[in-house]
């Protein structure tokens, strides 16, 4: 009985597994298929041709790699400038009596709630009157930006729980606040700046509403906005677009595999808060 | 740790007297995030607000027009369309999402063989951008793809259509994919609640008698109060933001059947560049959202008091 149950679970989850990764394997093996192959067979079809020259095509002629240094370029500096403010906002919200803290705290969570659609209008019109508009650096400000007060919150949970003593010490030892903040706090908050690092790198990394808010030329666009601008260009060559595809997914499931326990703790971490 | 928080809030003379001695630097760790999300959050939002009360096309400068625009927008085929549309979503998605979720969790909570696995294989779609979710299921729906293939492998071949250009379908073919990507999420969050739960509880239960339904009911359902709380506010606040799954499969068509708030915004907006109308729907988003909003503030609030 209990052999059966344990079997039973077992071959249910195996064919829930391969609903979850089938697609995704399909996608990877038809980013190898020939276009005569694909043609001929259908994109329903198993492979009958191998060719990795789909991804000369994605990388050079469709501009995936313009596309993926453009997503680097914003990617890297809003995540440590957003990480890096929000955990000054945190630090001094949670270790001092600043006073309206609380609001201050709350009204920045808030700001982060709000549906981004209220923004998209006065953003865009903003950074054309900033001369920003059309250039990666809007992109970097409105993502720093809009993701702050998430941040600031989930770090302002971690350093509150932090034990006073040890800032006490420092104090003592004659240590500023600037010492106490990069020499104390920081390396303790360690954990969580990792964890909101490897959940942020992905969203940002992932976004296409606000890149398509304050870009324009294709020139400009990470490479979300450019996979489907591939997907006009090369419109019937599946094989194409399966591989700008996998490429585009590469770097978000390299820093996940890289930040695994990291990554779902972060989940688990906004979670809880 | 509660007891200086206390102290704090009492006298406003002594909270004024201690500002005083805040140095320079601290002030500036607090103003300077606080100024940059003013500039590209706080700002914009109140803009927001203004512009809805607006006709504006973007080149000249926007003219007042009062509630014109809601006004307009009650009779506007589409917003209704869409706003009913938003509601599927939300009950569909936002339902489906959770229940699978909580399944999930439920059923890999317990460390066994291969659990690991079916957690990793379940959360993978998760990393994946909204646009690579698209595609990865637009090759499904392609006529001849990997959907009719098979249903003509099981003799289903009069229900092939095309899922995605169809006004029947487009919507809950477009709801799918979306659900693929956010159960392992959901499961993610439940797994941690659960796995805070003290076991002696269940212990407890079980002691008394109680089966595994009635230890779901009493046991592990009230202990995760906290969790339920937050997936609901996060289901609800990706319900009402989703845009870019509708946005790479179908941008709101064929005909509007797949219209959400937010893709009818978008494209009002940026589109036919009525940028005060879009604004007003931009609008009623966040008015949906408010409830929602305020209740996680709430919540947060208690917390940290």
């Amino acid at each position: 009985m209990n052999k059966l149950r344990t079997g039973a679970f077992h071959t249910g989850m195996i064919l829930l597994s391969l609903l979850w990764l089938g697609p995704v394997l399909w996608v990877v093996v038809m980013s190898t298929r020939s276009f005569d192959d694909i043609a001929a067979h259908g994109v329903g079809s198993l492979p009958r041709s191998f060719t990795l020259d789909t991804y000369r095509q994605a990388w050079t002629d469709g501009g995936e790699l313009r596309a993926l240094i453009n997503s680097m370029l914003v990617t890297v500096p809003s995540v440590a400038l957003s990480l890096g403010l929000a955990a000054m906002a945190a630090f001094a919200l949670s270790r001092f009596r600043i006073p309206g803290r609380r609001t201050i705290l709350l009204l920045m969570l808030a700001g982060n709630l709000l549906p981004p659609q209220i923004l998209l209008i006065p953003v865009a019109k903003f950074s054309e009157l900033t001369g920003l508009y059309d250039t990666l650096w809007a992109l970097i400000a409105v993502q720093v930006g809009f993701g702050l007060g998430f941040y600031t919150f989930v770090l302002h949970g971690f350093m509150r729980d932090l034990p006073g003593e040890i800032q006490e010490a420092a104090t003592i030892d004659g240590a500023g606040t600037a010492q106490i903040f990069t020499r104390v706090m920081l390396p303790l908050t360690r954990p969580a700046l990792a964890a909101l690092g490897a959940l942020s790198f992905t969203w940002i990394f992932n976004d296409l509403l606000w890149a398509i808010t304050v870009l324009r030329t294709d020139d400009n666009m990470p490479v979300t906005p450019a996979l489907l601008a591939l997907q006009g260009q090369f419109v019937s060559s599946w094989n194409v677009i399966a591989a700008g595809t996998v490429i585009a997914a590469v770097p978000t499931v390299a820093v996940f595999l890289r930040f695994q326990r990291h990554f779902v703790s972060g989940l688990a971490l906004g979670a809880v808060k | 740790m509660t007891a200086t928080i206390s102290t704090t809030s009492v006298i406003p003379t002594r909270r004024r007297r201690r500002s005083a001695r805040l140095s320079p630097l601290l002030v500036a760790f607090v103003l300077v995030p606080f100024t940059v999300e003013s500039i590209w959050v706080f700002w914009p939002a109140l803009q927001g607000f203004w512009f809805s009360l607006t006709r504006w096309d973007g080149m000249s400068p926007p003219t007042f027009v009062g509630t014109d625009n809601y006004v307009e927008l009650a009779g506007d085929a589409t917003f209704r369309g869409a706003l009913v549309n938003t509601v599927i979503w939300l009950v569909l998605f936002g339902g489906l999402s959770v229940l699978g979720g909580f399944g999930m969790a439920l059923v890999l909570q317990k460390e066994r063989r291969w659990v690991g696995f079916y957690r990793a294989a379940l959360f993978t779609p998760v990393v994946f951008s909204l646009v690579v979710t698209a595609l990865v299921w637009r090759v499904f729906y392609q006529p001849d793809g990997i959907a009719d293939t098979l249903l003509r492998a099981v003799g289903l071949e009069h229900l092939i259509r095309p899922w995605l250009a169809d006004p029947q379908t487009a919507l809950y073919a477009v709801i799918l994919p979306a659900l693929w990507r956010q159960i392992g999420y959901v499961m993610v969050l439940f797994l941690a609640g659960l796995k805070a739960i003290d076991p002696a509880l269940h212990e407890a239960a079980r002691m008394d008698g109680a089966n595994a339904w009635q230890r779901l009911r009493h046991v592990t359902i009230p202990q995760l109060k906290g969790v339920n709380a937050v997936v609901l506010s996060v289901i609800v606040i990706d319900s009402l933001r989703s845009f870019d799954i509708v946005w790479s499969l179908t941008k709101g068509g064929p005909y509007h059947s797949s219209e959400l708030l937010s893709t009818y915004m978008y494209s009002t907006a940026f589109q036919s560049l009525r940028l005060g109308y879009a604004s007003a729907i931009a609008v009623v988003i966040f008015v949906l959202a408010l409830a929602v909003i305020l209740g996680y503030l709430v919540r947060a609030f208690r917390e940290e008091a």
